[in-house]
């Protein structure tokens, strides 16, 4: 069996949420817009996920819409202010280090005649909310600002720079895909107007999550097409998944605290131990102000591709910014935008905890990877004459 | 994504290492693009008797390597360089398309090698003559 360290990219699905779900693939399978018995069951099914949802986030269940997962959420909440506000301005604010649903919704709406600031970070990937403020014009309709970083896990002042946007009569809008289920997330606290999330971050299912729109938000429809989620949002709900995406956010918010202390317990060690027992190795993302599982360090003159086909074969699963598993021949955007050279960037590892992780994995971590970073570097002729440039 | 090959030659690489008395060397690509490649020579009677490698790179990268040395040792220095990326990529039972890059990387590391071996004669040469 694998040590799964891949949390970020998604979570295996709890068997309660499993549970949840199955009986609405072959028993309640009605459509919720359905007048009859099967139908109005189902209706009831979406509506009492809607109000765990709610519950999780501290909205009210009107402000809460399913949507296919937080791409859907990101793309409908950027192009759907953008165009509903387009009378008032054509600029957005967002950061140089969000998601691609948010970047390259955003590089789009440029070719569709809209501005956009990409705000830098400093070296810990943090944004300053008094670049925000200095970025918004007369024609600023929306910042856009995630929550919680994917790759390096750092968390932003999204508060803070909510009540920036606020006090410019700004819309705000969070991308908090990685932040719900592993931090305190609460939409009245935080001040945004809109917030995406995804089921299948927090052990829900795939190919589901949801919008969060504060009341009162014009936003343009995205999906067109039937009454669905109060006309909003078109297509028949994927009744399985919104149960099972009510299930987890139930689970996941429950004991939020002892949850997340529990994994940064694990993280703290498995950064403390990589950075003991590996030179040349250095930690991305801010060291505090980061998410419970998050740990993703750069280790020089070896490449992230190779290292996570090693660690692999190793049984342990993991993933990388390197150009080789982007698929482009850039290392990741969030890297660099942290200021990283790019072959410091190649060399990333990222290993993202979660619930089903185990001090045992962490051990057997930090048992195997020294090792097999010795054995590439090795091979590694930058390694070799870095070694050569030190003793001359 | 890789065949069963390029994994045994990225798990197993062979020629890994570094000839002392390198009858030539060649490095290729640099570290901004992910990939650094070098690769020693050992040749006697325009023969090569021995190479060696040394990769800072991806899965295919590694692998390229490996079988590229493979296949140049015991070959002469006209043969070997005959040797292209496609055959390189043919003995791995393939690449990714998004990975061929890396076995030119392996031909061009090993072109170098063979130029900096044959600039080495020539100057021998010259200095032969000018005594």
């Amino acid at each position: 069996m694998s040590i799964y360290l891949d949390n970020a990219a998604t979570t295996a699905t709890k068997p309660e949420v499993l549970e949840a779900m199955l009986p609405y693939f072959t028993q309640v399978y009605g459509n919720p817009s359905s007048i009859h018995r099967t139908g109005r069951d189902a209706r009831r099914a979406v509506e009492r996920a809607r109000e765990q949802v709610a519950a999780a986030l501290n909205a009210d269940k009107g402000e809460i819409y399913f949507t296919a997962g937080g791409s859907e959420s990101d793309n409908w909440a950027i192009k759907g202010t953008a165009f509903a506000h387009r009378a008032k301005g054509n600029h957005i604010i967002t950061t140089q280090i969000e998601h691609h649903a948010v970047l390259h919704t955003c590089q789009w709406l440029e070719r569709q005649g809209f501005e956009v600031t990409y705000l830098p970070v400093d070296a810990d990937g943090l944004v300053d909310p008094a670049d925000v403020e200095r970025a918004i014009t007369d024609k600023t309709i929306l910042v856009s600002v995630m929550m919680a970083n994917n790759e390096i896990g750092t968390i932003e002042p999204i508060a803070e720079i909510a009540r920036i946007a606020r006090a410019h009569g700004v819309l705000m809008h969070t991308d908090a895909v990685q932040a719900v289920g592993a931090v305190e997330v609460d939409v009245r606290a935080l001040g945004v107007d809109m917030l995406s999330l995804s089921g299948h971050k927090f052990y829900g299912p795939k190919g589901v999550g949801a919008l969060y729109v504060r009341r009162g938000v014009k936003l343009d429809t995205y999906m067109h097409g039937g009454a669905q989620e109060r006309g909003r949002r078109a297509g028949t709900e994927y009744l399985p998944g919104i149960v099972g995406l009510g299930k987890a956010i139930e689970l996941a918010t429950a004991d939020i605290a002892g949850h997340a202390a529990r994994l940064t317990a694990m993280r703290d060690r498995l950064i403390d131990g990589i950075l003991k027992e590996i030179p040349y190795a250095r930690l991305n993302g801010h060291r505090t102000r980061r998410l419970p599982g998050n740990v993703n360090v750069s280790i020089e003159y070896i490449e992230g591709e190779a290292l996570l086909l090693r660690l692999d074969l190793a049984g342990i699963e993991g993933s990388s910014g390197s150009a080789c598993t982007s698929g482009s021949l850039d290392p990741s955007h969030v890297l660099l935008a942290i200021g990283l050279p790019h072959e410091i960037a190649h060399g990333s590892l990222r290993l993202t905890l979660g619930d089903y992780n185990t001090e045992a994995d962490v051990d057997a971590t930090l048992a195997a990877l020294p090792e097999i970073v010795r054995t590439l570097r090795d091979m590694s002729p930058m390694y070799q004459d870095m070694l050569e440039g030190a003793l001359k | 994504m890789y065949s069963e090959k390029v994994m045994d030659h990225f798990s197993n690489p062979r020629n890994v290492g570094e000839i002392e008395d390198a009858s030539g060397v060649g490095t290729v690509g640099n570290a901004k693009c992910g990939d650094i490649m070098r690769i020693f020579l050992k040749i006697e009677n325009d023969v090569i008797v021995d190479v060696k490698f040394k990769t800072f790179g991806c899965g295919a990268a590694i692998a390229t390597s490996s079988m590229a040395t493979e296949m140049v040792k015991g070959k002469t220095v006209e043969e070997a360089l005959k040797i292209t990326n496609q055959a390189v990529a043919e003995a791995l039972d393939g690449l990714p398309p998004v990975k061929m890059h890396c076995s030119l990387l392996a031909e061009e590391a090993l072109k170098a090698a063979i130029e900096d071996y044959q600039k080495k004669q020539q100057a021998q040469k010259e200095a032969a003559q000018a005594d």
